[in-house]
C-alpha cells in the first residue's frame, strides 16, 4: 500500500522531519517502509537515503509499507507528513 | 597587532585570551587486517561509545538550550545507527580484509559527496554532520584524544578552522565568551548557534587559526565582522568602550521588545520590518516588530530555474501572514528587471536597465506571471492581514491597470467559490518622482503609500546607486528629497490614507526624527533596527521633531540637515 505527497515546506525535506520519519518508520517492527521520489526508492530506516532524495518544495513523494503493520506504519507516517509541515497530501 | 575581517555571525563584543580548538588528525590509512571478528568488534565498541557521548550532548543541549537545538544530535544518532552507512562498512570489513576506519572513511566519503552535490545549499550543508558523526567514531576507532570544548574552565576566545555541531554544543557560555573560525556563513550551523547562545562570533576569517598563538589576547567584534589579535592598549579601551555601549543598549532595548512604538509626547507609529523569506519571520517577532512593511516577493522567482508556481507561492504568503497572527503583511508584487535578473525569462540586456523593462511594467506586459501571483495572494489573503502593493508605478494608468488585473482574478476565484478577504488594502511604491508629486491624485485611488527611499533618491538626483564615482549624490537627507518625502505623506493624510517607508532610509537614525516630524505613519526596516528605533523614537517629542522638520525643509544642503538632526540631544 502507498500514499502520495507533495511537499509544502519551504525547505524541502531536512534533518528535522526526516528524524521524525524515521524514527516512526523504526517503530514498526512488523513493516518495512520505503520512500520514493525523482526516480529513487529508499528504506525509511535510513536517514541518510531520505536526505540522499534531495527532495525540494513541490516534489512528488510516494511513501508505501508492506508487511503486517502496513497500514498502521503508513497511517503513522502519513501524519508525521502533515504534522511537521512537510508535506500534503496529493491524491 | 593584527586585524583580521569576517563575517558577523552574532552580534556583539568579547575580549579574552585565545583557546585553539584543534581536531586531531583522522587521517586513516588501509591496512589489511587478519582478524575479521575483532575489527568488527572494534567497531562495535566505538560505536557504542560514539551512541553514549551523542546522548549525553543531546540531554545536555535539551536543557541548556530546549528540545529544537538538541534536534541535530537526533539526527547524528539516526546517522550512526544508519544501516545504508554501517552495513557497508561491516561488508568492507569482512568481504575486504580491511579496518574499520578504513572501511568507514570510505563509506561516509560517499554520502558527504553526495551531500555536497545536491542543489539545495541547506542539504549541501548536511555534509558537514556526516563529517561530524564519521570524526567522532573515528576518535574511538583511532584511540585519539582530544581537548573537549565542555572542559574549558577559564574565560576564552574560541578559535577554530571550524565549530562542528557538537563542538558548539558542549561551549559553556561561562567561560567562553565568543569565537571564530577561518569558514562558515551566517547560516552555518555554528552561526545559528552562537545566536541563540548569544554569544559573539565572527566566523569565514579565513585565517584566525593560523594568526593565533593560544594565549593571544583577541577581539571579537560580532557586530561589524572583525577580529583583533593582540590589540593596542588604546584599541583595548575603545573596544571595551564600545562592548560596555552594546551591552548596556542590548538591556534598554530588549525591555521594548513588547512595547508599542510610542513618541515621548505619545504619539504611535508602526515599526515594521522587511523580509525576503518565511524564515525571516522569526527575527520579526524576536524584535518586536509590529508588521511586514514590506516582503519582497522575487526571492521566491530568484535560484531557481523556472517560474515558482501558484501552490508554491500560495504556501510562502500564507506561512508569513499565519506567523504574523493578523498583525498588518505588506507584499510587494514581483520586482524583477533593473540589477535582478531572472536567466530563465531571458530578458535582453538594457543599457539603462534601473530605467528599463523591470517590476510593474514588466508584470503588466507579462500578465501570465502577474496574474499567477495574484491569485495566489488572494487565495493567502483569509489566512492573516494581507496588503498588496505594486512597485515602480509611475503613473495612474498603470496602477488602474493592474489594480483591474487583481480585480479580474478576484472574479475568478469567487466564480471558483475560493474565498477571498475582503478587507485587501491596495497600496503603491512611492520611488519615481512623478508619482510623488501627483501623490494628491493618487491618494484618491490608493489605500496606502510605502515610499522606497533608495531608488527615489536615484531617481530625483538623477544617481546610479551602482556608481560609485556619483555616490556622493545619494542623499537622504537632502532638502529636495525631503520635500518629496512631506509631499508624499500630506497626500495621504489628506485623504484619509496612511504612509509608510521601506527604504533604508526608514531605520537611519538621523532619518527617523524628521520622518517623525513628517508624519511618517509606519517604518519598515531590518528586523534588527527595529528596537533601537523603537528606543530612540521613545525619547523624541513628535511636536518638536514637527518644528525640526520645517527647518530642515527650508535649509539648502544634505549636510545642513544632518548638523540639523545631530543637534539634537538624545
Amino acid at each position: 500500500m502507498q500514499k502520495n505527497f507533495k511537499i509544502v515546506d519551504e525547505d524541502g525535506i531536512h534533518a528535522r522531519p526526516a528524524t521524525a520519519l524515521v524514527n516512526t518508520a523504526n517503530k514498526f517492527k512488523g513493516a518495512e517502509s520505503f520512500a520514493e521520489a525523482n526516480g529513487k526508492k529508499v528504506t525509511l530506516k535510513s536517514i541518510l537515503g531520505v536526505l540522499s532524495l534531495g527532495l525540494e518544495q513541490g516534489d512528488s513523494i510516494v511513501l508505501s509499507s508492506e508487511g503486517e503493520e502496513a497500514e498502521a506504519a503508513l497511517n503513522a507516517l502519513s501524519e508525521v507528513m502533515v504534522n511537521e509541515g512537510l508535506g500534503e497530501i496529493n491524491g | 597587532m593584527v586585524k583580521l575581517e569576517g563575517i558577523a555571525a552574532s552580534a556583539g563584543v568579547a575580549i579574552a585570551p585565545a583557546f585553539k580548538l584543534e581536531h586531531p588528525d583522522y587521517t586513516v590509512t588501509k591496512r589489511d587486517i587478519q582478524d575479521i571478528p575483532a575489527e568488527i568488534a572494534k567497531l562495535d565498541e566505538a560505536l557504542a561509545k560514539s551512541q553514549q557521548e551523542l546522548e549525553s550532548i543531546k540531554e545536555r543541549t535539551r536543557q541548556e538550550l530546549g528540545d529544537k537545538k538538541a534536534e541535530i544530535f537526533e539526527s547524528h544518532l539516526l546517522i550512526l545507527n544508519d544501516p545504508e552507512l554501517i552495513n557497508p562498512v561491516r561488508d568492507k570489513i569482512t568481504e575486504d580484509s580491511i579496518n574499520a576506519e578504513y572501511a568507514l572513511n570510505e563509506t561516509a566519503a560517499q554520502f558527504i559527496s553526495m551531500f555536497e552535490n545536491m542543489k539545495s545549499a541547506y542539504l549541501q550543508e548536511r555534509a558537514a554532520d556526516m563529517r561530524d558523526v564519521t570524526k567522532r567514531i573515528l576518535t574511538h576507532l583511532l584511540g585519539l584524544t582530544y581537548v573537549n570544548p565542555a572542559e574549558i574552565d577559564k574565560e576564552v576566545i574560541v578559535i577554530a578552522e571550524d565549530l562542528t555541531p557538537s563542538d558548539t554544543a558542549q561551549l559553556n557560555r561561562k567561560y567562553v565568551l565568543g569565537f571564530t573560525t577561518n569558514i562558515g556563513g551566517r547560516t552555518s550551523h555554528s552561526a545559528i548557534m552562537a545566536r541563540s547562545l548569544e554569544i559573539p562570533a565572527v566566523v569565514g576569517t579565513k585565517e584566525v587559526v593560523a594568526k593565533v598563538n593560544n594565549g593571544d589576547l583577541i577581539i571579537v567584534d560580532g557586530l561589524d565582522g572583525k577580529v583583533i589579535i593582540n590589540p593596542t592598549e588604546e584599541l583595548l579601551e575603545q573596544y571595551k568602550h564600545k562592548q560596555k555601549v552594546y551591552q548596556e543598549q542590548r538591556a534598554e532595548w530588549n525591555k521594548l521588545r513588547d512595547e508599542h512604538t510610542v513618541s515621548k509626547d505619545g504619539v504611535h507609529v508602526e515599526l515594521a520590518a522587511n523580509i525576503g523569506t518565511p524564515n525571516d519571520v522569526q527575527g520579526i517577532l524576536d524584535n518586536g516588530g509590529e508588521g511586514v512593511g514590506l516582503y519582497r516577493t522575487e526571492f521566491l522567482y530568484m535560484g531557481r530555474d523556472k517560474l515558482p508556481s501558484e501552490e508554491i507561492q500560495f504556501n510562502a504568503y500564507k506561512t508569513v501572514l499565519e506567523r504574523m497572527e493578523g498583525k498588518p503583511v505588506v507584499v510587494r508584487t514581483l520586482d524583477i528587471g533593473g540589477d535582478k535578473e531572472l536567466p530563465y525569462l531571458d530578458l535582453p540586456k538594457e543599457m539603462n536597465p534601473f530605467l528599463g523593462f523591470r517590476a510593474i511594467r514588466l508584470c503588466l506586459d507579462r500578465t501570465d506571471i502577474f496574474r499567477t501571483q495574484l491569485r495566489a495572494l488572494l487565495r493567502a489573503s483569509v489566512y492573516g492581514n494581507l496588503r498588496i502593493m505594486f512597485p515602480m508605478i509611475a503613473t495612474l494608468d498603470e496602477f488602474r491597470n493592474a489594480k483591474g488585473l487583481l480585480q479580474e482574478e478576484q472574479a475568478k476565484l469567487a466564480s471558483e467559490g475560493i474565498e477571498v478577504s475582503d478587507s485587501i488594502q491596495l497600496g503603491i511604491m512611492v520611488e519615481i518622482p512623478s508619482t510623488a508629486i501627483i501623490a494628491d491624485q493618487f491618494a484618491k485611488e490608493v489605500d496606502f503609500f510605502s515610499i522606497g527611499t533608495n531608488d527615489l533618491i536615484q531617481y530625483t538626483m538623477a544617481a546610479d546607486r551602482m556608481n560609485e564615482r556619483v555616490s556622493y549624490l545619494y542623499q537622504p537627507y537632502n532638502p529636495a528629497i525631503l520635500r518629496l518625502v512631506k509631499m508624499v505623506i500630506d497626500a495621504a493624510h489628506k485623504e484619509g490614507r496612511w504612509a509608510g517607508m521601506c527604504g533604508e532610509m526608514a531605520g537611519d537614525t538621523t532619518a527617523i526624527p524628521l520622518l517623525l516630524g513628517l508624519g511618517l505613519d509606519e517604518f519598515s526596516m531590518s528586523a534588527t533596527s527595529i528596537l533601537p528605533a523603537r528606543s530612540l523614537i521613545s525619547k523624541l517629542s513628535k511636536a518638536d521633531m514637527q518644528e525640526l522638520a520645517a527647518k530642515a525643509l527650508d535649509m539648502q544642503t544634505n549636510d545642513q540637515v544632518i548638523a540639523l538632526v545631530n543637534s539634537l540631544d538624545v
